[in-house]
């Protein structure tokens, strides 16, 4: 830390953004990740086929405060909260946030499980970064 | 057909007269008779067919209502087909899960959570015996969506059809089989683009000496467009890849007239209403004639482009979720008022979940609303002749033709050599991701209004009923997949891999009849697909924003 407060409360968010999983629609996730990027966030986009592993150690190197998963297939209710149990198997305080298609009744089973945040589609450009900025632990 | 000119086309007229025609009146329902077609400069069915690849049009036939449709287990969506059949549907089109498509069985650690969830799991040939189990097979026509391993699902089809008592001379269908937009849009690949071509040739080869009523390839622009691209980057994408495709035929020793009149297209239907119209036009114009003139073809079947459609899922919202029975029906318009040879609907509920069986029956009878009611399927192509039309379907064409011609250049003459020269240096991911954020912004802005969604927002989101597949799939997959293994001879199935193995590092062999061989074994599809990456290895895409 540098002791420059003003530095420290602009320090921009770090995202990682990523495909957990096989399903390959990435077209919501690259969206977001300019929405972000446009939004003053520092996005690091992982893209397809990430593990929770995979996913974990771009955290740890890239000192990231979110994880974006974006997921199309019906497996969020198995993957997301794997990946939460992951983040905090690692010690990691990082805030997971999952955005696609995602019925109406599983978004409070997935708040419920700890995702912090579960973003639909059609949610604007400014929603994506207000709610980044929210979950940011910074 | 009569004209002010009084020179209708004689050609066109014996065409006409010598196609079997449906039931009519042909008339409209105030009474008012109706010729097959208006205007005098061009006609269906003739060269370069803009107007339709067929004489008659849909006076002969309506389109096929092909319902795509799959999830769950094997008998889940066996029971799905058959109400399909029953609500009228006249071809089955199956989805299969996210492991199937991607080459790995139920029991692999990358399908947990993924089993049977946006499609039906297939790990061996006792599902795919399920999965078409008291259907007929020589007497529908089959579509099935899988491109990586698609050589592997086709083999497990041929196997069930042929101990079922069906010869596979006789299987009518649709393999979709295109890699190509896998790496430029869709992202289910498994190996890199050289050898997954070559399993698409060795399919195409195969039909091409056995199976007459099979088309190997349905050459995809929908997965395209879904990802963002405009209507003329789909146009252009999906025709280039099918030139591609043509290239490797040749290459692969056959003449364009052996295959190329069973490549199939497959497009998507936005909600741009004109300007989807100009594109299936133009798609038409533009395939006859570089078939004609580029690739030699004298047959006029290998000019005629002939496709599917399906509405644009990604136009639904999840907003007002009924309101997407009212763009369903615009698309499903004008993909009929583009020509299309067969059509999937989309369901309302898309945005939220897959298709509830209520969902999927409305979709269904909107196509019977456009056939049977509408009247719109009495007269070919009766947009034919307006001006911004005829102006619409011109800018597709020239906008096309700028791709072509860009990627001729970045392959030295050649458009394979073009598509994977745009698939190793992001090309197409670029311009699609570009063209989809252009889109993303102008929502964003306003200045481009989705009901329900950026405008209009007002109405309470009424809960839907919505299709859930519950955990227990899973388990009733993983145990079916433990039976099979269980049940089989593994001497057997190791000796039927060895042979993929030697039969894939030799391309001059065809690796149909040994994926023929191991499905029968009960080699299961990720077994068959651990085999060939030992020799093709696999692909990674490029992380790029």
């Amino acid at each position: 830390m540098s002791g420059d407060e003003a530095d420290t409360a602009d320090h921009p968010v770090r995202v990682v953004l990523a495909k957990l999983g096989l399903d390959g629609h990435d077209r919501g996730l690259k969206v977001v990740a300019r929405m972000l990027r446009d939004g003053g966030c520092e996005v690091i986009y992982l893209g397809l086929r990430q593990s929770t592993e995979s996913i974990i150690a771009a955290v740890e190197q890239e000192d990231a405060d979110i994880i974006g998963l974006s997921m199309h297939n019906a497996g969020h209710l198995t993957l997301a909260p794997k990946m939460v149990k992951a983040v905090a198997d690692a010690g990691l305080d990082v805030s997971v946030i999952v955005g696609g298609i995602i019925p109406d009744p599983d978004v409070k089973t997935l708040l419920d499980a700890g995702v912090a945040a579960v973003l639909g589609p059609g949610a604007s450009s400014d929603e994506v970064v207000a709610i980044a900025r929210s979950v940011s632990r910074r | 057909m009569t004209d002010s000119s009084g020179s209708p086309s004689q050609e066109w007229k014996d065409a006409y007269e010598a196609s079997p025609l449906r039931e009519g009146p042909f008339e409209t329902m105030s009474g008012i008779p109706l010729d097959a077609v208006y205007g005098d400069a061009e006609f269906p069915g003739q060269f370069p067919y803009t107007r339709g690849i067929h004489a008659s049009m849909y006076r002969s036939r309506f389109w096929t209502m092909r319902m795509f449709a799959g999830f769950g287990t094997a008998e889940d969506t066996n029971a799905r087909f058959k109400e399909l059949l029953r609500a009228g549907g006249t071809g089955l089109s199956t989805a299969f899960d996210m492991p199937t498509l991607m080459g790995r069985d139920s029991d692999d650690e990358w399908a947990l959570g993924e089993v049977g969830r946006a499609g039906v799991a297939i790990d061996t040939l006792d599902d795919m015996t399920d999965l078409f189990a008291d259907i007929d097979l020589g007497g529908v026509s089959t579509s099935m969506t899988i491109n990586g391993p698609a050589a592997i699902l086709f083999a497990m089809y041929v196997a069930v059809a042929e101990n079922s008592g069906v010869d596979r001379s006789r299987l009518a269908g649709t393999l979709q089989n295109d890699v190509l937009k896998e790496y430029q849009a869709q992202k289910e690949y498994i190996f890199p683009p050289r050898p997954s071509m070559r399993l698409v040739t060795d399919v195409v080869s195969f039909t091409t000496e056995q199976m007459p009523r099979f088309n190997p390839i349905s050459i995809s622009g929908y997965h395209i467009r879904e990802a963002g691209s405009t209507a003329a980057e789909e146009l252009a994408f999906t025709l280039a890849n099918g030139f591609a495709y043509v290239e490797a035929g040749v290459a692969a020793g056959l003449s364009v007239d052996e295959f190329a009149p069973r490549l199939s297209f497959f497009f998507n239907s936005h909600i741009d209403f004109f300007e989807e119209i100009g594109k299936f036009r133009a798609a038409r114009r533009i395939w006859a004639r570089w078939l004609s003139e580029r690739y030699g073809a004298v047959d006029e079947r290998s000019m005629k482009c002939r496709f599917h459609t399906q509405t644009a899922g990604v136009s639904l919202t999840a907003q007002q979720p009924e309101v997407n029975i009212a763009r369903v029906a615009m698309q499903a318009m004008a993909a009929v008022l583009g020509g299309s040879q067969s059509l999937h609907t989309d369901s309302y509920d898309e945005a939220l979940a897959l298709p509830s069986e209520k969902a999927a029956r409305i979709a269904l009878r909107t196509q019977q609303v456009v056939a049977h009611e509408s009247g719109v399927a009495s007269v070919a192509d009766p947009l034919g002749g307006s001006d911004y039309v005829e102006w619409m379907t011109n800018e597709m064409e020239r906008q096309a033709e700028e791709i072509f011609a860009h990627l001729d250049d970045i392959g030295n003459g050649s458009i394979l050599e073009g598509v994977y020269a745009g698939i190793d240096n992001g090309y197409f991911v670029g311009t699609i991701a570009d063209s989809s954020y252009r889109f993303e912004r102008a929502v964003n802005a306003g200045q481009r209004i989705i009901v329900g969604v950026n405008d209009f927002t007002d109405g309470s989101d009424d809960q839907t009923e919505l299709l859930q597949i519950d955990q227990e799939t899973e388990n009733i997959q993983l145990k079916r997949l433990a039976e099979t293994m269980q049940q089989r001879n593994d001497e057997i199935v190791e000796e039927s891999l060895s042979v993929i193995r030697r039969a894939a590092a030799d391309s001059s062999t065809n690796l149909v009849p040994p994926l023929i061989e191991a499905v029968r074994a009960r080699a299961t599809e990720g077994e068959i697909v651990h085999a060939l990456t030992d020799i093709f290895g696999t692909y990674v895409e490029a992380a790029i924003v």
